[in-house]
C-alpha cells in the first residue's frame, strides 16, 4: 500500500527545491519547540505530581529576576526565529512571484471547470500543458468566470487566476515528466474535476511535439487577424489622427485622459478598453468606439492585447499627431 | 433516588435547592434572566449544533474514504462542507465558550449577582437561535455551496443555493455576538467585587474581555459585507462582481478583516480556560499572570492587522504580502508566551492528571502544532505552496477543533460539578479524554502530509496515492465521533445518577468555588470581597477555614 503512497511530493523545478529547504528549516525549528513543551509537560507533570490531596504548589515570585529573564527569553527568541523564517520566507517568495526576463509568454485562461492553455504559437491545449525542459515559462493568466487557482504541485507554487485582471506564473522545469495540475481555489460544483496536466519534455520532443499537434483545436486566429475581422483598424491606424489614437508604440507609455488623469497603457488597461472604451477615454478623442465585451473571448482578448503590446513604435510623424 | 431536597448525606457545600430548580415550567427557562440558566440554554444549543456539523463531517469523512466521488454528488458534497463550516464556526465555535462558560462563570467570578444587562443577555440567545434557525432552514431546502466563505464572484452570480437565507442566519447572529460582546465588557468594567482590581481577575475573564473587544469591533464589519453580498447578488450594485465593474479581490478584504479576528473569538476563550485549569491542577498562581493576561490582548488587538494573509497568493502585491506576513509572525509571539507560562506553571506544582487537567494538557500539545504551523502558513514561500491545500485545513482544525474544542470540553468537565453540582465517573471521562486525544491527532495529522504533497481542500475526488492517508484520517475521524460521544453520555447520566458535588470538589482558588454548587439563585448569600490575588493557594492554605480537598 505504502509503495503508491508517497509522503513527499516531487519536485521539477529549482525553486520547488528552495520551498522545501525553507519547509524543513520551519520543520526543525517546529519540532524543537513542540518536544520542548511535550518534554517539559510530562517530565514536570510526573516529577510535581500530587502526592497528598491537601499538598499546593511552591509559589512563585514573579517579580523575581529570574522569572522576568525567562519571560524576555521567551519572548525574544521566538520573535528572533519569527524574524529569520518570514525574511527567508519572503526572500523565496519574490522570486517565485517573479519571472525572469527571458521568460517565454504562455497564456492561460480558467473557466468552469477547465483550463483552456495557449503556445506561443497559437497551439492550444485543454487541462494540459506541455512544456520544454530548463525553459523559464511565464504564464499569463485570467478567468472567464469566477476565482481559480494555478497550483502545481511539483512546482510548490499557486497563483489566484481572477475575473477581470491578469496574474502571473512562472516555473523553469528541470525534470521531464508529467505532474499534477490542480484548481487550488474553490470554483463551484466540479471544483475537483477542474484538474489537469503539466507534461515537461526535452526540448526536441517538445519542439516535434509541437510540430505534430494535430488541429484537433486549431490555433486562434492571431491578434493581428482579429484586429482587421474586428474593424479595429478602421479607426486605430497609423494615418488616421482623428477618430482613435494610435496604437504603434502605446504599450507601457502614460496616456492622457479627458479628466486629465494619466494612465499607463498596461495589459489591464488595453484589456479595459476593448471591453469598456467608454471608462477612459484618451484626451482629445470622442467616445465614439463600441463595447466588444461578448463579442471577444478572453483567449482571443489575449491575442489581441500582445498583438497591441507588441506594435512597433511609430514614426516620428505619427507621434507628432498624438 | 431519593428527592434530593430530603437527603441527609449531601456533601458540604451541595445545595439542594439551586438556580436549577428553585422555579419549575417551561416558561421560567425561556423567559429567565438568570445568567446561569441562560448559559444553560447555550449549552443545548451548541450542542445540537456541533451534533449536526460533526454528522456533515462523519459524511465528508466517509466520502474521502475512497478517491472516487460515490457516497454523494459533487453538489452535495460542497453542500457538506459549507454547511459544516457555517454550523460549526457561526453556531458552535463562536458562541460556545462565551455562550455556555462565559455566561456561566462571569459573575460568578467577579462575585456579581448576574451581568449588566440580563434581558439584553437572553436576547442573545434568542437572535443567536433566530440567526441559526435561518441557516438549519436553508440546510433542510438545499443549504449553500460557496464554501463558509463566500467568496464573489461565485457566491453572487455562480450559484442558485440559499446564500441569503445563510447571510441573514449570520448577519443575525452576528447582532447576539456584538450585544454578548458589549454585556460582557460592561459587566468586567462595573460589577467586580470590592477588592477586586484587574490584575485580580482571574485570566478567564482577561480572555473573555480580550474576546468581547473582538465581537464588538470586528463583527459590524462582517454585517456590512454580508449586506453587500445580498445587494450584490440581488441587484449587481458592481461593488464585488468584476462583470458590473467590481473589484474581484475586494470581498476578501473584508471578509477576512472580521474572520480572521473570528479565530480568536474561538480561541481566546478556551486558552482563558486553560489558565484555569491549569492553575487549578498544579494549584498554583498562573506564572506570568500578567504576560498572560496582555497576550489576551495583545493577540486581540494584533488579530485585526494580519487578515490579507489569507490572500498571498490572490493576486495581492508582493509587498503587501511581506507587511502581512511580518504582522502575522508578531502575533505569533503572544500566543507562545502563553504556552510558555502554562508550561511553567507547573515547575513545583502540585500536579494532579485529572480529567479537565488532560484536556488542558491535551490542550497545549495541540494548540502547539495549531500554532507552530500557523507560523509555517504565515512563511510566504511556504504559503505559495501550502496555501489552501490539506495542510491549511490540518492546521485551522488543530487550533479550532484541537484547541478551541479541547477547552471547551475541559471547561465543561472542570465547571460541571458547579453548573449542575453532580460529579461525573472520573476513570470514564478521563479515558475519554485520551480517546479524543487519539482520535484528533489521527485525523488531522495526515493531513498535513496530504497538505504538502498537494491535496486541494475542497476536493470531493482525489488521485489515488492519496488514498492512504486519507483512510487513515477518516479512521481517525471515528475514534474522535466516539472520544465525543462518550462525554455526552456520561454527562447526560451524571444529572440523574451522578454523585453529588461539594461546592469545591477540586480544592480549586476562584470566588465561583466559594458558592454552593450548584450556586443560588442571586450566586452569592453575602457579596463577596476580594482580599488577594487570583490563584493564591498559599493565601487558602494558611487561612485553611474550607479544607483545600474539599
Amino acid at each position: 500500500m505504502w509503495s503508491n503512497a508517497p509522503l513527499f511530493p516531487p519536485s521539477a523545478s529549482e525553486l520547488a527545491r528552495s520551498v522545501d529547504a525553507l519547509f524543513f528549516f520551519a520543520l526543525a525549528f517546529s519540532v524543537f519547540f513542540a518536544l520542548l513543551i511535550a518534554g517539559l509537560i510530562a517530565l514536570f507533570g510526573s516529577k510535581y505530581r500530587r502526592r497528598h490531596p491537601d499538598e499546593i504548589g511552591v509559589p512563585v515570585d514573579d517579580h523575581a529576576p529570574s522569572s522576568k529573564l525567562l519571560e524576555l527569553a521567551w519572548t525574544a527568541i521566538p520573535l528572533g526565529l519569527l524574524l529569520i523564517l518570514f525574511g527567508w520566507g519572503t526572500w523565496v517568495f519574490f522570486h517565485q512571484m517573479r519571472p525572469p526576463a527571458d521568460a517565454v509568454e504562455y497564456w492561460v485562461t480558467g473557466k468552469q471547470w477547465m483550463w483552456k492553455m495557449q503556445h506561443p504559437d497559437g497551439t492550444r491545449e485543454i487541462n494540459e500543458l506541455h512544456v520544454p525542459l530548463g525553459r523559464a515559462v511565464k504564464l499569463k493568466m485570467i478567468s472567464e468566470d469566477v476565482i481559480h487557482d494555478f497550483f502545481v504541485p511539483a512546482f510548490r507554487v499557486h497563483v489566484d487566476v481572477l475575473p477581470s485582471r491578469y496574474t502571473t506564473y512562472w516555473f523553469k522545469a528541470d525534470k521531464t515528466g508529467t505532474f499534477h495540475l490542480f484548481c487550488g481555489q474553490y470554483c463551484g460544483v466540479e471544483h475537483a474535476y477542474m484538474i489537469g496536466k503539466i507534461v515537461v519534455m526535452e526540448p526536441k520532443d517538445y519542439e516535434q511535439w509541437l510540430a505534430g499537434v494535430r488541429p484537433g483545436r486549431p490555433p486562434l486566429r492571431s491578434g493581428e487577424e482579429l484586429f482587421a475581422a474586428n474593424a479595429c483598424n478602421t479607426c486605430h491606424r497609423p494615418d488616421s489622427s482623428a477618430r482613435a489614437p494610435i496604437l504603434n508604440g502605446i504599450y507601457g507609455k502614460g496616456v492622457k485622459l479627458t479628466d486629465g488623469k494619466t494612465v499607463t497603457a498596461d495589459d489591464e488597461y488595453i484589456r479595459e478598453s476593448i471591453l469598456n472604451p467608454q471608462a477612459k477615454i484618451v484626451a482629445g478623442f470622442q467616445p465614439v468606439m463600441p463595447t466588444f465585451k461578448g463579442v471577444i473571448s478572453e483567449e482571443e482578448l489575449l491575442q489581441l492585447v500582445d498583438y497591441v503590446k507588441k506594435l512597433p513604435p511609430p514614426s516620428a510623424g505619427a507621434e507628432g499627431a498624438r | 433516588m431519593s428527592d434530593p431536597r430530603t437527603a441527609a448525606t449531601d456533601p458540604p457545600g451541595y445545595a439542594p435547592v439551586s438556580y436549577l430548580n428553585e422555579t419549575w415550567g417551561l416558561k421560567s427557562w425561556l423567559l429567565t434572566l438568570d445568567h446561569k440558566r441562560i448559559a444553560i440554554l447555550y449549552l443545548i444549543s451548541v450542542s445540537f449544533y456541533f451534533a449536526l456539523g460533526g454528522l456533515m463531517a462523519a459524511l465528508i469523512r466517509v466520502e474521502l474514504a475512497t478517491p472516487q466521488g460515490d457516497l454523494v454528488s459533487p453538489d452535495w458534497y460542497n453542500r457538506l462542507f459549507t454547511m459544516h463550516g457555517v454550523m460549526m464556526i457561526f453556531f458552535f465555535l463562536i458562541p460556545a465558550v462565551p455562550g455556555v462558560l462565559g455566561n456561566f462563570l462571569l459573575p460568578l467570578m467577579i462575585g456579581a449577582k448576574d451581568v449588566a444587562f440580563p434581558k439584553l443577555n437572553l436576547l442573545s440567545w434568542y437572535l443567536y437561535n433566530i440567526g441559526a434557525l435561518f441557516a438549519f432552514w436553508a440546510l433542510l431546502h438545499g443549504g449553500v455551496d460557496t464554501g463558509w466563505t463566500f467568496y464573489t464572484p461565485l457566491s453572487t452570480a455562480y450559484t442558485n443555493t440559499h446564500v441569503i437565507a445563510v447571510g441573514l442566519g449570520i448577519f443575525i447572529n452576528g447582532f447576539s455576538s456584538i450585544l454578548a460582546g458589549v454585556n460582557f465588557m460592561v459587566t468586567i468594567h462595573r460589577m467586580r467585587a470590592p477588592g477586586q482590581g484587574w490584575f485580580r481577575l482571574p485570566l478567564f475573564v482577561w480572555g473573555m474581555y480580550a474576546t468581547s473587544l473582538i465581537q464588538v469591533l470586528g463583527t459590524p464589519v462582517l454585517a456590512i459585507t454580508i449586506l453587500l453580498l445580498a445587494a450584490e447578488r440581488l441587484f449587481h450594485i458592481g461593488v464585488f462582481d468584476p462583470a458590473y465593474g467590481g473589484d474581484p479581490v475586494l470581498f476578501q478584504h473584508f471578509f477576512w478583516f472580521y474572520s480572521h479576528p473570528a479565530v480568536y473569538i474561538m480561541i481566546l476563550p478556551a486558552m482563558g480556560v486553560i489558565s484555569e485549569i491549569v492553575a487549578a491542577f498544579a494549584r498554583k498562581r498562573i506564572f506570568g499572570y500578567k504576560f498572560v493576561a496582555f497576550a489576551s490582548v495583545g493577540i486581540a488587538t494584533l488579530g485585526f492587522l494580519v487578515w490579507a494573509h489569507h490572500m498571498f497568493v490572490a493576486g495581492i502585491s508582493i509587498y503587501a504580502g511581506a507587511v502581512f506576513s511580518i504582522l502575522t509572525m508578531f502575533v505569533a509571539v503572544p500566543s507562545a508566551v502563553k504556552v510558555f507560562n502554562w508550561t511553567a506553571t507547573l515547575y513545583k506544582g502540585s500536579v494532579l492528571w485529572e480529567t479537565p487537567m488532560l484536556y488542558a494538557l491535551g490542550f497545549i500539545g495541540v494548540f502547539v502544532i495549531g500554532g507552530l504551523t500557523g507560523t509555517m502558513l504565515a512563511t510566504l514561500g511556504l504559503d505559495a505552496h501550502i496555501h489552501d491545500t490539506y495542510f491549511l485545513v490540518a492546521h485551522f482544525h488543530y487550533v479550532m477543533v484541537g484547541s478551541a474544542v479541547m477547552g471547551y470540553l475541559g471547561g465543561i468537565h472542570f465547571w460541571w460539578p458547579k453548573l449542575v453540582g453532580r460529579l461525573y465517573p472520573a476513570f470514564l471521562s478521563k479515558f475519554a479524554a485520551i480517546v479524543v486525544f487519539i482520535g484528533f491527532n489521527v485525523t488531522f495529522f495526515p493531513q498535513f502530509l496530504l497538505g504538502y504533497l498537494g491535496m486541494p481542500r475542497r476536493y470531493h475526488t482525489y488521485p489515488p496515492e492519496f488514498q492512504t492517508l486519507n483512510v487513515m484520517s477518516s479512521a481517525g475521524a471515528t475514534i474522535l465521533g466516539v472520544g465525543y460521544l462518550i462525554p455526552m453520555l456520561y454527562l447526560l447520566w451524571s444529572l440523574k445518577w451522578g454523585p453529588k458535588a461539594s461546592a469545591n470538589p477540586w480544592g480549586a482558588v476562584g470566588l465561583e468555588w466559594e458558592t454552593t454548587s450548584p450556586p443560588p439563585v442571586h450566586n452569592f448569600a453575602t457579596s463577596p470581597v476580594v482580599t488577594t490575588e487570583a490563584y493564591d493557594y498559599a493565601a487558602r492554605a494558611a487561612r485553611a477555614e474550607v479544607p483545600v480537598g474539599g
